[in-house]
């Protein structure tokens, strides 16, 4: 992964003391809280129902291990529930015992968050992650988030090209880009360099492909105007091929055109997307003719040359890790045989968590952290250290946190798949669910987030609590379950094949169900908002209306199909009539389609 | 970053009238006449509208304005170093902000990634 230079080393350092005179101006009060505010959130601070969040950015997702132990110390020895008034006039509809603490928790982003750290602590905080190379820069804010990318880059089997150096060299030009921390609203950028699309691309203000064109030339295919909240967009393509090297030279134009165009009167209406969808063809040619001052008016001064690539790019060369294949085989074979009990666990492991690799010696092996008793991406201090003995032991020292909020080991020998999943099971971790129903996405909700009409976590846990059963869930096969506890989407709803969405009325939690929406991926097929079923459920329905939803699905199923092809193929009247045949309780006004 | 961007406090500043061009930040400032004019004006009606950013930008590297840009209305010290990167040569602070404070603020950076306005070139481009 990107080994941190003196320079970039300094740059977090400097930002830690920037963010420490900025709090300390705050305390003193000659720092307003307004004036503070963007400056906390581009730093990664939130103020939530009882405490501060902090949003950890993990560039493109990569980790090594001693991030992952300051991490845990950051969970152990900050993120404290005890430290904060958790009364019930703060607690609205959250049921405080049961809210973990000393715990982090990884985000649909890539990132990391942690709910519980007093502001009095944060500069301290944001020392303890510089000495680390970690940091919160642009994890929040109207400005250039956090950059996204493909849980398996630079190692999937699919892959045109890697996409880890270009998402770093884009890092480093989105870092306090000086025109750009004050735009319209947030600005999402994610890259893939594979045939599969899974980062989501689409779904984002960017989304950039990487691909070859008939010459043989990299470059990337360019959508704008993507985003999911109260208006589900799939993004445009405005380029269909752009030499890698202009890359930054164009996102200057795009994001030029947004600062200057971008609405600012309304915060519902400030996203790119509304502004792509308003404008049409004309932002397209707004964004070429700025492209094109900037290459020949400006001289193109953002142009990656063959020198900065190839500087960048050998810090991802893959380790030369070989195994005994032959060897491999055979203890696989072993542990088969050896626990009858074990085997159908460990042989479904093998096919859910453990994907192919660009070297054929290598394995990409994901930890669930979807388990009964946490929240969908939560890890305590103790799992973190665990799984990062774990990513020393057997990943080369490097870990991925992936969109699905589940840790990814990217370099594990296949001979040492059956210690992986014997240490993996004794944390469990080694729940082999990836990519099944109880995988799901959620956010964490009213629980803790302001902005939340409603809880996802309770949600998440009686489903998780339902569906335990893996003959059940490897039987119904592929489902992404996405749960977000309001319109901001932070769960990713719009683009579950199953959809859950909080919503508030008199006071009380309602959810939504949309059903067949799409990622983007092949298995979910073209990226699509889902479509709603109807008034929303109760909390207490919830349960049953899953349930209805994979029991018509197991009805109208034909063989080997999947969930979201069953949508597809059926509609979803039957869903719909399944799913209001379980409701007890209606929302007294009814939810807009 | 060497802090050269020359400060100024709303309360006691006042502006010299003649070949003083004051731009409103929803206009496009290749647009402007800009004969005879020394100080453009760019206005942040609220500190968080970056506007103006990207209009000292386009001013000072796409047209090659040599003349002053100067940051007028809601200018707070913590955007100085933006301002000052974005082509701005002076900024009228508000009245409540601290200028010996901005000076601190101003040299907290040794350098930055990317090229800007001033120093066109990134990072990568000069080590």
């Amino acid at each position: 992964m990107y080994q941190y230079s003196d320079f970039d080393r300094q740059f977090v350092q400097q930002r830690a003391a920037q963010f420490r005179d900025q709090l300390d101006r705050f305390h003193a009060g000659t720092l307003g809280g307004e004036e503070f505010k963007p400056l906390r959130l581009q730093n990664g601070w939130y103020i939530q129902r009882f405490a501060p969040m902090l949003r950890v950015a993990v560039p493109y997702g990569e980790i090594n291990t001693a991030q992952l132990r300051v991490l845990a110390r950051l969970a152990r020895d900050f993120d404290h529930k005890e430290a904060h008034d958790t009364s019930k006039a703060n607690a609205a509809l959250a049921d405080v015992p049961s809210l973990p603490d000393r715990c982090a928790h990884f985000t649909t982003r890539q990132n990391v968050q942690f709910n519980w750290i007093p502001l009095h602590r944060a500069a301290d905080a944001m020392d303890l992650l510089a000495s680390v190379n970690l940091h919160g820069i642009q994890t929040s804010g109207n400005c250039i988030r956090n950059i996204t990318t493909d849980a398996l880059a630079g190692i999937a089997v699919d892959e045109v090209a890697d996409p880890r150096p270009f998402a770093e060299i884009m890092r480093q030009w989105s870092t306090l880009h000086p025109e750009f921390a004050f735009l319209p609203r947030k600005f999402k950028v994610a890259i893939t360099g594979a045939r599969e699309d899974r980062a989501a691309t689409p779904w984002h203000d960017v989304g950039l492909r990487l691909l070859r064109n008939v010459d043989g030339d990299l470059g990337f295919q360019v959508r704008v105007g993507g985003g999911m909240g109260r208006t589900p967009i799939i993004g445009s393509v405005i380029r269909e091929f752009l030499p890698w090297h202009q890359i930054l030279n164009y996102l200057e134009a795009v994001v030029r055109a947004y600062n200057r165009f971008g609405r600012r009167d309304n915060k519902y209406k400030a996203r790119i997307k509304i502004l792509v969808k308003a404008e049409g063809q004309s932002f397209t040619d707004q964004v070429e003719a700025e492209y094109r001052d900037i290459v020949e008016k400006d001289g193109a001064p953002h142009t990656i040359t063959q020198a900065e690539l190839d500087r960048v790019s050998a810090f991802f060369v893959q380790p030369d890790l070989r195994c005994d294949r032959k060897s491999a085989d055979a203890k696989i074979a072993n542990i088969l045989k050896a626990a009858a009990e074990d085997d159908i666990e460990f042989s479904r492991w093998l096919v859910r968590n453990v994907k192919p690799h660009q070297n054929p010696d290598l394995r990409a092996v994901t930890l669930s952290f979807k388990r009964l008793g946490s929240a969908p991406g939560d890890a305590t201090a103790e799992q973190l250290e665990r799984a990062a003995d774990l990513v020393d032991r057997f990943s080369s020292g490097e870990a991925r946190v992936t969109h699905e909020q589940n840790l990814l080991l990217p370099w594990v020998s296949c001979d040492q798949l059956p210690e992986l999943w014997r240490e993996a099971r004794r944390l469990g971790l080694a729940k082999p669910n990836i990519g099944l129903l109880s995988d799901m996405i959620a956010c964490p909700g009213g629980d803790f987030c302001d902005l939340a009409n409603a809880r996802s976590l309770p949600i998440a846990q009686a489903l998780l609590a339902r569906y335990q059963d893996l003959d059940e869930l490897h039987d119904l096969g592929e489902i992404d379950l996405h749960i977000s506890g309001c319109i901001n989407s932070c769960g990713h709803h719009h683009s579950g094949h199953i959809g859950i969405l909080g919503v508030d009325k008199d006071g009380q939690e309602w959810y939504q169900v949309t059903l067949g929406g799409s990622d983007g991926t092949r298995l979910s097929g073209e990226a699509a908002p889902g479509k709603v079923i109807g008034p929303s459920f109760a909390a207490d329905e919830m349960v049953d209306v899953i349930e209805a939803l994979i029991d018509t699905f197991r009805a109208q199923r034909q063989p080997a199909e999947t969930f979201v092809n069953t949508v597809k193929r059926v509609g979803i009247e039957p869903f719909k009539t399944a799913a209001n045949a379980v409701r007890v309780a209606t929302a007294r006004t009814p939810v807009a389609a | 970053m060497k802090p050269t961007i020359q400060l100024f406090k709303a309360d006691s500043f006042s502006a010299d009238e003649a070949g003083t061009l004051t731009l409103p930040n929803d206009t496009d400032p290749r647009e402007a006449a800009l004969n005879g004019i020394h100080t453009v004006q760019l206005q942040f009606p609220s500190f968080a509208d970056g506007r103006a950013f990207s209009q000292a930008f386009l001013l000072r590297r796409r047209l090659g304005f040599t003349g002053e840009i100067r940051a007028i209305g809601d200018v707070l010290i913590d955007q100085l170093a933006q301002m000052q990167r974005s082509g701005f040569t002076q900024a009228v602070l508000r009245a409540d902000q601290s200028i010996e404070h901005a000076q601190k603020l101003l040299a907290q950076y040794d350098a930055f990634y990317q090229g800007d306005a001033v120093d066109v070139k990134p990072h990568f481009a000069t080590a």
